[in-house]
């Protein structure tokens, strides 16, 4: 479970969080929506340590971790999955489930996360997490790495952005397969996907920093359908 | 392994990979000295009359066949210089594995300096793989000055791994290559430096025949205050294609200096070059510590994947 009480966060004197109180319980689907600039971004990262709050607590399974960095957080089982994807010249796809996997992994486990996210090992598993990889592809690499990690928390920033429909469409399928499959965990997506948004357990509507708006999926979903937190399906895709 | 002490096994299986006698045709040297030979039915070592270094003839047709001739110096003070001459026959396929490591306790400055040069026949299909390594805490330096002449005669091939990882204090690359009709040459050179140490890596491939081509690469990581001069340069004088490139990952103190270039002295020559230098992104740190890994074992794990 986490908990962030009182969460203030500027930069340069620009408050960019002001005053977020949160707590995402076990097994949840949480999906954090809102316009851009409004501090979804910053929220994750702020909850993976990569950012620190200028004041406030963040809390996980009752431990503070507010000063933990990165790792430190890591370890404690939070996982982060990229907006826009690190790559790396020469560390191959093996290598980087080898490390989320903490040091020790099969080829078969492996086969499986890569399976998971519909990209076939035999293919991929040896190659480079580099710029020859298409956006699409980087994407489910990286959602791959959080399923090697088994994490009690994971958060997934736009995980649609910056990819094609075709992919888009499979992607959609992976998060609808966490969905049911979440055990003992929670997961922190922070999206503007209408299919995405309509799988949640809890929709947070972000904005200026703040939370404006909070509840079940369809309670939230009709209230925000035609703002620009909400991107719809294509129609013809849906065909 | 023969005539071989504790320091020189481990600098044997640092630059060869070797743990024991490799089968196939072998020259093994240590402190100037020869510490094991052995030819095969295709391939022949033999000294040079002038005791300036060794022939390996390789046979038409050898094929799935290797020749190990690693290096080795234990002893602070020697200085030498050594010829190598490798000539390949026709239709072969080959891997030559050389190398040299150094350890130096002492405070005299190690120095080795070897010259390879292959002839390499027609069709004939070469894997070469030099590693460079230094060790040992004294004051005198491990220095190594290779010098590779490759010929590469019709349709041949050679990939070349050049790699030097760790502990020499000076180094002076040069590696020339002239290639005929439709042969191929690619070359994968890692170089990292530290210290207070100096790389200078220079290649010259010259395409001469018709379809030749050229793939140059290397990727070179410089910590702490070293220094490290690529100057990788593709001539294109027949219609052929070749491609040079620096990547680099510049550290603490260091200093790189890559310079890429290309010369065509025919119209349809196809040459092109780019170069890269820059610091561990932030993103790539942040990225492996979110997978549990502290921020020194981010690094380590982006350099080696880098120089891999």
């Amino acid at each position: 479970m986490l908990e962030l009480k009182d969460i203030f966060f500027s930069v340069e004197g620009v408050e960019i969080i002001r005053g977020i109180n949160l707590t995402v319980e076990n097994n949840k689907f949480v999906v954090i929506t809102g316009p851009n600039g409004g501090g979804k971004s910053t929220l994750a990262r702020l909850i993976m340590g990569i950012e620190k709050p200028t004041s406030g607590k963040i809390i996980l399974d009752g431990q503070d971790i507010t000063n933990a960095d990165i790792t430190e957080r890591a370890k404690l089982g939070i996982g982060f999955a990229f907006q826009q994807p690190v790559r790396f010249k020469g560390i191959e796809v093996f290598d980087l489930l080898k490390m989320a996997a903490g040091g020790k992994l099969t080829f078969n486990k492996a086969c499986d996360y890569l399976s998971a996210v519909g990209l076939c090992a035999q293919d991929y598993i040896n190659r480079e997490v580099n710029s020859s990889l298409s956006g699409g592809e980087v994407k489910r690499i990286e959602i791959a790495t959080i399923l090697a990690r088994k994490t009690k928390l994971s958060i997934f920033d736009e995980p649609e952005a910056g990819i094609d429909l075709w992919s888009f469409k499979h992607l959609i399928q992976i998060f609808e397969d966490m969905r049911q499959n979440i055990i003992n965990s929670s997961i922190i997506i922070i999206s503007h996907q209408e299919r995405i948004l309509s799988i949640a357990d809890e929709i947070i509507v972000l904005a200026d920093g703040q939370i404006k708006n909070r509840g079940a999926a369809e309670k939230i979903l009709p209230e925000i359908i035609d703002t620009e937190s909400v991107i719809q399906e294509c129609e013809k895709l849906k065909r | 392994m023969f005539k071989l002490d504790e320091i020189q096994r481990r600098l044997i299986a640092e630059v060869a990979g070797l743990h024991k006698v490799p089968i196939g045709a072998y020259n093994f040297r240590a402190n100037s000295q020869l510490a094991g030979r052995n030819s095969t039915a295709n391939i022949e070592i033999s000294s040079k009359d002038d005791g300036s270094g060794i022939d390996i003839r390789i046979k038409d047709g050898t094929k799935n066949e290797s020749v190990h001739i690693p290096v080795v110096l234990s002893a602070s003070g020697i200085k030498e210089t050594v010829y190598n001459d490798f000539y390949i026959g026709e239709n072969c396929d080959v891997v030559i594995v050389a190398g040299c490591g150094i350890d130096n306790c002492g405070n005299q400055d190690s120095e080795h300096d070897g010259i390879h040069r292959f002839f390499v026949g027609k069709n004939s299909k070469i894997k070469y793989v030099e590693k460079h390594y230094g060790s040992g805490d004294g004051a005198g330096q491990r220095i190594l000055n290779p010098v590779t002449e490759v010929s590469l005669n019709d349709d041949s091939f050679m990939e070349m791994e050049m790699v030097q990882i760790k502990g020499v204090d000076s180094t002076k690359r040069v590696t020339t290559a002239e290639l005929k009709a439709g042969a191929k040459i690619i070359v994968r050179e890692r170089l990292m430096t530290h210290g207070a140490q100096k790389a200078f890596s220079t290649y010259k491939i010259t395409l001469d025949g018709e379809n030749s081509g050229a793939d140059v690469v290397s990727r070179g990581v410089a910590k702490e205050k070293s220094y490290q001069k690529l100057d990788l340069c593709v001539i294109g004088n027949a219609p052929c294609n070749g491609h040079t490139e620096c990547d680099s990952i510049i550290m603490d103190e260091g200093k790189i200096l890559a310079v890429p270039s290309l010369e065509a002295n025919h119209v349809d020559a196809v040459l092109f070059h780019e170069a890269a230098i820059g610091k561990i992104a932030g993103d790539q740190l942040i990225k492996l510590m979110t997978l549990g890994l502290t921020a020194q074992e981010a690094e380590e794990q982006i350099i080696s994947g880098f120089l891999k």
